[in-house]
């Protein structure tokens, strides 16, 4: 039996007089790979900015392993374990490619120490090594960041994310702009992620969303339409309308 | 052309080798430059102001260089390090050692009050606001008279005698003088450096780089740079004391706005985001002054013009452009 990660109770957002979400609720499992998808405007983002801690809900309460995020700064909820990436490549471009995850790993211990030496902190970049080892980036450590491919800066950022060990990890668009070789070492990546963790994705590229979550949700005018398993909606009409309907060979 | 390549090729290499030890023993070639720095200045007052501005410029370096907030008021924790250890020393009869810690940690404390209204803005609002809140603090001074000689400035206290460990040397005599107040520059570096090399100034390097990837991160992003901003403001205020112990006045324009831009240039001038920058832009605008005003009375306009000609073609200062000619120092900044 799947154990309750995150829930999402009645949340809503309203930007002035624009509501872009409302009365979403939902729950994740742990360990499930989720997938949210929708047509452009339907609230995907803000509904995942939310989730990130990014931005706060004008209705409705999040809790995170039964405790009550609202109100916390985004910062916070990466201690409480949800990190993110986003969908525009965000990394510290003029770093190193090992400093970027370095400095990522040691936001969860030593933020302010201005005693040691960082470069004393040897467990720190073990750790960074390993989880660029794990993206397939461990033999670009030295380059800047800058300097990568777009599909390895991708990459990178989920390493970033990933060098907290997050129990819940947010990812958007991570196959944004990437090419069809690229894409397809991204979902070998996804893969190996979801098997450790809990992964919650956002997607356009359907074929892949349907094939690899083992749940999807679709959001449309910021309202959950559908939840179910990929199969589920594929075959749901509401969903072929206002999404998928333009073409029949989606999956 | 052959010959003349493979003859050129070594050369660059070992140019490197030597920028990339310079900046690995940063702190010790600050002090051997810095000790040198009396006998190559055509004056050992200039070469004082070297050090002062030097160290103001720093502790601003750690601030707009090295986590990207430009401050146009750090003349704000320049000069009340020099009035309160003036103020210290003169009306309340503290011994130097007593009152330069006084001044700094009360520095400190103003630069938390600054920071944390400061550093709840944004680009040209921060500075706009570090600015405003500079210049109360030169209305303040103005105001009190009584504590700060108002337009006068503050007088009346004088350090001619410094005793270091029993040993009482002459603080009248400038190279004793020179040296002594070294020793405070030396600390401001060796802090600098420290701060720069701990976790903490990775934090402030990858704020400068990205705020947005720091706080999604885990970073208390606001925290942080009202963290530098203090830590900045303390090392701002080192100068500040070791310009009153140096002049035994302190002049009501060292909180003037006018200040405060001197700083910026200084650092534009030398290399933001560089160790050795601040000083080096310290002298430059130094030695410049020193120079063009023996020819006229505005300076300012050359001083000025070569300024702008710095940012146009040359807008990494000169240590920054030469850590660019030579790549393998750079990651060492």
């Amino acid at each position: 039996m799947s154990t309750e990660l995150l829930r999402a109770d009645g949340i809503g957002r309203r930007f002035g007089g624009f509501t872009a979400l409302e009365g979403i609720t939902v729950s994740f499992a742990a360990g499930e790979l989720t997938s949210i998808i929708g047509p452009n405007g339907a609230g995907k983002s803000t509904f995942f900015n939310i989730l990130s801690g990014t931005l706060s809900p004008s209705t409705g309460t999040l809790r995170f392993k039964g405790q009550a995020l609202n109100g916390l700064p985004q910062h916070r909820f990466v201690h409480r374990g949800i990190s993110r990436s986003y969908q525009i490549t965000n990394i510290f471009p003029d770093l190193s490619v090992h400093e970027n995850v370095r400095v990522a790993a040691q936001a969860m211990s030593v933020s302010y120490d201005i005693w040691r030496r960082r470069a004393d902190l040897v467990e720190l970049s073990e750790r960074a090594d390993a989880a660029l080892t794990a993206v397939g980036l461990i033999g670009k450590r030295g380059q800047q960041a800058k300097f990568l491919a777009h599909g390895q800066q991708r990459a990178l950022e989920i390493a970033i994310a990933l060098v907290s060990e997050p129990e819940l990890l947010l990812l958007d668009e991570p196959t944004a702009g990437m090419g069809p070789e690229e894409t397809k070492d991204m979902v070998a990546l996804l893969e190996r992620l979801a098997e450790r963790r809990t992964v919650l994705l956002v997607e356009h590229k359907m074929k892949m969303v349907l094939g690899l979550s083992q749940r999807v949700l679709v959001l449309h005018h910021g309202r959950l339409l559908a939840d179910g398993r990929p199969d589920d909606i594929r075959s749901n009409p509401d969903v072929r309308r206002v999404y998928l309907g333009q073409s029949e060979g989606y999956g | 052309m052959a010959m003349q390549s493979s003859g050129a090729a070594p050369a660059l290499p070992q140019a490197q080798r030597v920028m990339a030890a310079i900046a690995d023993h940063r702190v010790l070639v600050s002090l051997v430059a810095l000790a040198l720095l009396p006998w190559l200045l055509p004056s050992k007052a200039l070469a004082v102001n070297v050090l002062i501005y030097g160290v103001v410029v720093m502790g601003y370096n750690l601030l707009f260089g090295y986590t990207g907030l430009l401050s146009f008021g750090h003349a704000a924790f320049f000069g009340t390090g020099a009035y309160l250890t003036g103020i210290a020393i003169g009306r309340f009869g503290l011994p130097w050692f007593a009152a330069v810690p006084l001044a700094i940690a009360a520095s400190t404390v103003l630069a938390a009050a600054i920071g944390t209204i400061s550093t709840r803005t944004r680009g040209i609002y921060f500075s706009m606001v570090t600015l405003a809140l500079a210049q109360l603090v030169y209305y303040v001074a103005l105001q009190a008279s009584s504590w700060t000689g108002g337009e006068n400035g503050l007088r009346g206290f004088t350090v001619d005698h410094v005793n270091l460990l029993g040993l009482q040397i002459n603080f009248l005599d400038p190279v004793n003088k020179y040296y002594v107040l070294m020793a405070f520059a030396a600390l401001a570096i060796w802090a600098q450096s420290r701060i720069l090399n701990s976790p903490f100034g990775a934090v402030i390097e990858a704020i400068r780089e990205n705020e947005q990837r720091a706080r999604a991160c885990g970073y208390d992003v606001e925290r942080c740079k009202l963290i530098v901003f203090m830590l900045s403001g303390a090392i701002s205020a080192i100068g500040g004391c070791m310009s009153a112990l140096h002049l035994s006045i302190v002049p009501l324009d060292i909180l003037h706005y006018q200040t405060s831009g001197m700083i910026v240039m200084m650092v534009l001038l030398g290399g933001a985001r560089s160790f050795f920058g601040p000083f080096i832009g310290a002298a430059v605008f130094l030695i410049l002054e020193d120079v063009v005003s023996i020819w006229t009375p505005h300076w300012q306009i050359v001083v000025g013009a070569i300024f702008v000609g710095f940012v146009l073609f040359l807008p990494k200062g000169i240590w920054g452009t030469l850590l660019d000619l030579l790549p393998a120092a750079r990651e060492r900044r």
